[in-house]
């Protein structure tokens, strides 16, 4: 492979919280060397112009369902790589709640197979922590490892049974994985649609008061405290579970959280007339809720930003509220989106690609999400000021449900590189 | 004299001045239907199709019955015994019965939000007939048109609603309309019936009903819904009839020419006592079903009109 040379780039330093003009030398799929003027002399390689425009470490996105097996009408590994592409994501840490779900490790292996095959940028699968999602007996960890899975999680399923959840994270520390927690109290957020207060109760939706994610996470922290298990929270979303999460980091546990791309910028306002593309799991707060993780994600406690990728078709969003399926695609839009935060000036761009990229990439102990010297040149170049209109019709997911068609966005695309190849060019 | 709605769905979308509309013209309905010869031409040509995916006696037939004295011609379908058990969906129902042209559609669905979501999809008047917890337009409205006819207005007076808030649609249109006409609105009843976030509604919450009868104009009962038993919202039916069933003790507090209502059916001996329910000095539940009908004629006439004013502004 020829060694390329990104010049006139604006680049976007996460670990140095940095924004600044610089250049980088590719060679061989990794970042060789990396220059603070932006057009090095004497340089022997391909040159690509970045323009001014911004490069940074291309995002690594935890949580993704991808349709196989068992939808593949609603997203294939071939689809969610493209879109991925096309919104910058280099990585994709998919999610088992697929059908049926990947807690064998057969499965796993087909799906590092199909994964290989058909999507451009590197695919990451976790597995189930309990078999079928049931919560009742833990999956092989051991043989899921060996076979590539880097965390475990039943997704939005909760193990409701404490015993059988204390027992999973026990082993999984043994072993040293990664356990994904949903926190939920199950119980109280049982067919609940939509987050209970004011909104809730003027369009006569069953909800779920945001302290049943504080429960949950309160619950799970109990469990880490007592296992030791390395432990990711999924996703919070209200305001009301950043104290525990707050008292779990400065207790030195080793706890990190992430939260949704939809939990920063939107509100359950936005449902509006029973919108069921605003549907989503946990559902959107109040306001007040959302410039709480907001916050949270520029202070650092909330440590990573996921899109929950969750392709669903029109069918199963056309129905009423409270029948509708839950989840919205965002791999293609979860940058232009969030840079919403950042021409408000809630977030500077080092920060939105900490949450991104360099974070989630050192949960998983990946090298990327970085661009200093031997990091695999996993690259996004976007025009963070590019205004356009959102065209749901266009996205290249196979399903469409996104919250935001026709939202006036700011941000573009420009060229995506997974280890040094470009994989998409706008 | 103006109504600018298409459809009725809810009691939010309305102005004010559109509600006055409505209870003026089913005031003159009220009349007509007290005539012998109760036959108006007003729907006469348009079809009427009642689709209700839940049971219901009382609206249905209520519903019924203002089409035809309009001269509507009246279809009833049972949706529970039809093609939605079969497993078709909602909006596909809505599809095939749309292309049957019909001009009214009136539709109960166990679902908040459902009857929005129809009304997307078919291109004629939709009246709601309740939908899930959301709302049940027409009771509010029947209801306003009783207490304007007992009390003589239809402002400024204190209205305490009871009972199980949290699961009534008939609670929330109620306070929303009587909000908009600028009432002061009580919510009596156990905590885990009152629904959350309602405070921001302008009422005020009383978890004992001796207080929160205090000198009110109007007291509207609600059916406490068998289920709710299992659902462990209250411990058990005598102790909810103690604390907030309405017998002639409790309602000594209201004023001494206070009125008694419930959207009916009523558990006698469970939200209300059966010989305060059938005092025709307090109780004005008879006189809620005749309104029911000549509000339903009211609203159907004033959509069937800007049917005919703008007839195919509609999508495909």
């Amino acid at each position: 492979m020829t060694k390329t040379l990104f010049i006139n780039a604006r680049l976007i330093d996460p670990e140095a919280n940095s924004a600044a003009p610089g250049a980088l030398l590719i060679d061989n799929g990794v970042i060789v060397d990396r220059f603070d003027s932006p057009t090095p002399q004497g340089i022997e390689a391909e040159v690509i112009d970045a323009g001014g425009k911004c490069l940074a470490p291309g995002i690594v996105d935890i949580g993704v369902k991808v349709g196989e097996p068992g939808e593949r009408h609603k997203e294939s590994y071939g689809t969610a790589g493209q879109a991925a592409a096309a919104g910058g994501v280099t990585t994709i840490v998919t999610r088992p709640d697929t059908t049926p779900c990947i807690d064998m490790p057969e499965v796993l292996e087909f799906i590092r197979r199909r994964a290989n095959e058909a999507a451009p940028v590197n695919v990451l699968p976790m597995a189930a922590l309990t078999k079928g999602r049931e919560g009742r007996e833990m999956t092989e960890f051991g043989l899921l490892m060996d076979a590539g899975a880097v965390a475990f999680t039943d997704c939005d399923h909760v193990v409701a049974n404490t015993k059988v959840l204390a027992r999973a994270m026990s082993y999984a520390r043994s072993l040293g994985a990664l356990v994904m927690g949903h926190p939920q109290e199950p119980t109280l957020s049982k067919g609940a649609a939509v987050s209970s207060g004011k909104f809730a109760t003027l369009r006569g939706l069953p909800g779920v008061s945001p302290m049943a994610e504080r429960m949950g996470l309160d619950r799970d922290i109990a469990l880490v405290e007592m296992t030791g298990v390395r432990y990711h929270a999924d996703a919070i979303t209200a305001s009301r579970t950043l104290p525990p999460l707050e008292r779990a980091k400065a207790n030195g546990f080793d706890v990190t959280a992430g939260t949704s791309m939809h939990h920063l910028t939107l509100n359950e306002l936005d449902v509006a007339d029973y919108r069921t593309f605003f549907k989503v799991k946990p559902p959107l707060r109040a306001e007040e809720d959302r410039m709480a993780m907001v916050a949270a994600v520029r202070d650092g406690l909330i440590d990573i930003i996921g899109s929950f990728h969750t392709p669903q078709d029109e069918e199963s969003k056309r129905l009423p509220y409270e029948e509708a399926a839950s989840g919205a695609v965002g791999l293609e839009t979860m940058l232009p989106v969030l840079l919403r935060l950042y021409h408000s000036g809630e977030l500077e761009l080092p920060t939105l690609f900490r949450a991104l990229s360099l974070n989630p990439a050192k949960r998983l102990g990946l090298a990327s999400g970085r661009v200093s010297k031997g990091a695999p040149a996993d690259l996004v170049m976007f025009d963070a000021d590019k205004p356009f209109v959102l065209d749901r019709f266009k996205l290249k997911s196979k399903s469409k449900n996104t919250p935001f068609d026709s939202a006036r966005l700011q941000g573009k695309v420009l060229g995506t590189w997974v280890n040094g190849t470009r994989v998409f060019e706008a | 004299m103006r109504f600018d709605q298409r459809h009725l769905l809810g009691i939010e979308p309305l102005r004010p001045d559109e509600i006055t509309t409505i209870l003026d013209l089913a005031d003159q309905y009220v009349t007509f239907n007290r005539s012998r010869d109760k036959h108006a031409r007003a729907l006469a040509g348009l079809t009427q199709i009642n689709m209700f995916f839940e049971n219901s006696t009382r609206t249905q037939s209520s519903f019924e019955i203002a089409g035809k004295r309009l001269g509507a011609d009246v279809m009833n379908m049972a949706m529970q015994a039809s093609s939605i058990k079969k497993g078709e969906t909602l909006i596909d129902t809505a599809m095939t019965l749309n292309a049957m042209h019909p001009d009214l559609l009136v539709v109960r669905h166990p679902h908040s939000g459902a009857v929005d979501l129809l009304s997307q999809k078919v291109n004629c008047a939709v009246l709601n007939a309740g939908d899930g917890k959301h709302e049940h337009p027409t009771q509010a409205l029947l209801d306003a048109l009783t207490i304007r006819r007992a009390k003589g207005r239809l402002h400024r007076l204190n209205i305490a609603i009871c009972g199980d808030i949290a699961h009534s649609r008939v609670a929330r249109s109620n306070i929303l309309l009587l909000h908009k006409m600028e009432n002061r609105i009580r919510l009596v009843g156990p905590s885990t019936l009152i629904p959350s976030g309602i405070e921001h509604f302008g009422v005020e919450v009383y978890d004992d009903m001796r207080k929160g009868l205090e000198d009110v104009d109007v007291v509207m009962m609600l059916r406490l819904q068998r289920e709710r038993m299992d659902g462990g919202f209250i411990p058990s039916e005598r102790e909810y009839y103690h604390r907030y069933g309405l017998d002639a003790e409790k309602l000594a507090v209201a004023k001494p020419d206070a009125i008694v209502m419930h959207p009916g059916p009523m558990n006698r001996g469970v939200e209300i006592d059966g010989t305060l329910a059938d005092d025709i000095n307090r109780s004005v539940i008879q006189d809620q079903v005749e309104m029911g009908v000549a509000v339903r004629m009211a609203v159907m006439d004033l959509l069937a009109r800007n049917l005919r004013a703008n007839p195919k502004e509609i999508m495909a």
